[in-house]
């Protein structure tokens, strides 16, 4: 085989699959890779565990195949996904009885052992950003999952697997795995500069990938160009079309919305990326600064020059530990005077918490519509033009570590609608508690991690 | 002169943890001369400082006529107990390019007469 092309699933749980249809139908791929799983949402899917032990996976997946599988199937294209989350076993399960059920046919992987919160409250590691101490957060762990690299997938698909659902895996390992099992390339036993360059490469075609709209165009952030970006409402998501020497040419399906160019791509490749000459995977290090992005034109962008090294010897486990509760409140005060009504009723918030004395560790005030996405660096209006607004619309969240204080905080409000400043509208937030999560990301050594990890068989419909 | 990074360069923002990273791209390579000049780490620091005061980390990129920056310390702590509406600061790389560089009309001329590297097929 001289090349494969791999098509883009979701870029995170809750994304649209519809754009993989063009994909599949018309983007002449072998495989498509989904990303289902942020950097939280293993919190997420937390709660749902929590109340019932067979979820704790992205349910997506199951709709989401049953759309797409009828047309995947019978073009022989494979499907690669993490939407297991913290249960891989569950997901796996739930596609097998949803194939059942409509008599679909598929032979399916399922790859766990990315669990690590036993690791941690065993080594009790330091944050890795700040070097917190461990001992603050024991207790409150609510989940720790390693990084798993391409090992696993590549060797379900070695197995015949038609669908693989992994729990966390680095998301570019998605698309990386396809790569090494059509080309066969060299993983743990890479160290002459061609077998990591070319992991470096499907590496970066991963990253590129992994994110679906947003390496066509999507979110493209920029003054008055993105307009220019035809049919986001038809977006097609990236397809990487990757020759056996890890080069690659990313394009989209024709007749899709969105653009892939130099500009779009550019904006993906350096996405949530720190040190780019160092993005660190569990595969493989890829070093950007030799990449070339040749821009073809018509959604064509030749993509090669990747630089590799070899892998590190600890993967990445990122923890999420319960911290504390927010309540939200919106409300919304019209002309005139509108500001300083607005000012006037966050001041009897204040008062009313002080009054009370009720405990809560921080009042965030800001102001939708002025200064909500921008901060400090937002220009506000002048005091003339405060003082004659339209309207102002005021955002209050109360931090506290106390669930029942959370509960409380909207019912601070209501009265103020007949004993408060005049011409107010729009309140919500009565009943509007939220966990807070903290972030725990630490390295842990492979060799904790690894004899962890197990591939599970699953058929249907034979 | 002096120009918001708006008119010569477009950005993405994303988080990890408690990191808030941009990717600040120029569109031609008179436009990266001046965004590899004028977005270092001291200076974008010192333009977020009104609002967040965190330490901030540059990596020039010629080959893809980007800089690289990282902003320690921006999202409270990370997105999931982060109370602002942006908890994941994605329309921060939008307060990063209201930035001013200063530059000179002959720079300027330069930028605005030198096409975008990418396909564009509407630009005329």
């Amino acid at each position: 085989m001289t090349s494969i092309r791999i098509g883009s699933g979701l870029g995170f749980y809750g994304d649209s699959w519809e754009p993989v249809v063009a994909s599949v139908e018309r983007g002449d791929v072998q495989f498509i890779a989904s990303d289902h799983l942020a950097e939280l949402t293993l919190a997420i899917l937390q709660k749902d565990r929590q109340r019932d032990r067979a979820l704790g996976y992205a349910r997506d997946v199951v709709p989401m195949l049953l759309r797409l599988w009828p047309l995947m199937r019978p073009r022989g294209i494979r499907f690669i996904c993490n939407a297991g989350g913290l249960n891989p076993q569950g997901a796996g399960e739930a596609v097998r009885a949803a194939f059942a059920a409509k008599g679909l046919q598929a032979r399916i992987a399922v790859v766990s052992g990315d669990d690590a919160l036993g690791i941690l409250g065993d080594t009790a590691p330091s944050h890795m950003l700040n070097s917190q101490s461990f001992e603050t957060v024991r207790g409150r762990m609510v989940f720790a999952n390693a990084y798993l690299g391409a090992r696993p997938i590549v060797d379900a698909l070695a197995q015949g697997a038609d669908i693989v659902i992994t729990g966390r895996v680095a998301d570019a390992a998605l698309f990386l795995a396809p790569c090494i099992d059509a080309f066969g390339w060299k993983l743990e036993d890479a160290t002459e500069a061609q077998d990591l360059d070319r992991l470096a490469q499907g590496l970066c075609v991963g990253h590129l990938l992994e994110c679906s709209g947003q390496g066509a165009g999507g979110n493209f952030g920029s003054l008055a160009r993105w307009k220019e970006i035809p049919d986001l409402a038809h977006i097609g998501y990236p397809i990487a079309e990757v020759a056996s020497d890890g080069s690659a040419l990313i394009t989209k399906a024709p007749g899709t919305g969105g653009r892939v160019n130099f500009d779009t791509l550019r904006q993906q490749l350096l996405y949530e990326v720190h040190d780019p000459h160092a993005y660190i995977s569990p595969d493989v290090v890829l070093d950007m600064s030799c990449l070339q992005l040749e821009d073809l034109g018509n959604d064509r962008v030749r993509v090669t020059g990747a630089k590799g090294r070899g892998r590190p010897a600890q993967l990445k486990v990122v923890g999420g530990y319960s911290d504390g509760f927010k309540a939200e409140v919106t409300w919304g005060f019209g002309w005139p005077d509108a500001w300083d009504k607005a000012q006037l009723a966050i001041d009897m918030v204040r008062t009313q918490l002080a009054d009370r004395r009720i405990p809560h560790d921080e009042l965030f005030v800001e102001f939708p519509g002025l200064n909500s996405a921008n901060g400090a660096l937002a220009p506000m209006p002048t005091a003339a033009g405060l003082a004659d607004a339209n309207e102002i619309w005021v955002r209050l969240v109360l931090r506290t570590q106390s669930k029942a204080v959370a509960d409380g905080f909207g019912r601070l409000f209501p009265w103020m609608g007949l004993s408060g400043p005049a011409y107010t509208c729009g309140f919500t937030g009565l009943h509007n508690t939220g966990e807070l999560l903290g972030i725990w990301p630490v390295l842990a050594d492979r060799t904790l991690v690894e004899p962890k990890i197990r591939i599970e068989m699953m058929e249907t419909g034979t | 002169m002096k120009i918001a990074l708006a008119h010569i360069a477009h950005a993405r923002s994303g988080d990890k943890a408690d990191w808030v990273d941009f990717g600040l791209f120029a569109w031609n390579d008179p436009g990266y001369r001046v965004i590899a000049r004028e977005a270092t780490a001291q200076r974008v620091q010192a333009h977020f400082a009104p609002w967040l005061v965190g330490q901030v980390d540059c990596w020039q990129m010629p080959n893809i006529l980007a800089v690289k920056l990282v902003l320690r310390g921006a999202l409270q702590g990370g997105g999931a107990r982060n109370l602002r509406l942006d908890n994941l600061g994605k329309s921060m790389a939008g307060a990063l390019l209201r930035m001013e560089a200063e530059l000179t009309q002959a720079e300027w001329d330069s930028i605005t007469k030198t096409p975008a590297v990418g396909w564009w097929p509407e630009a005329t």
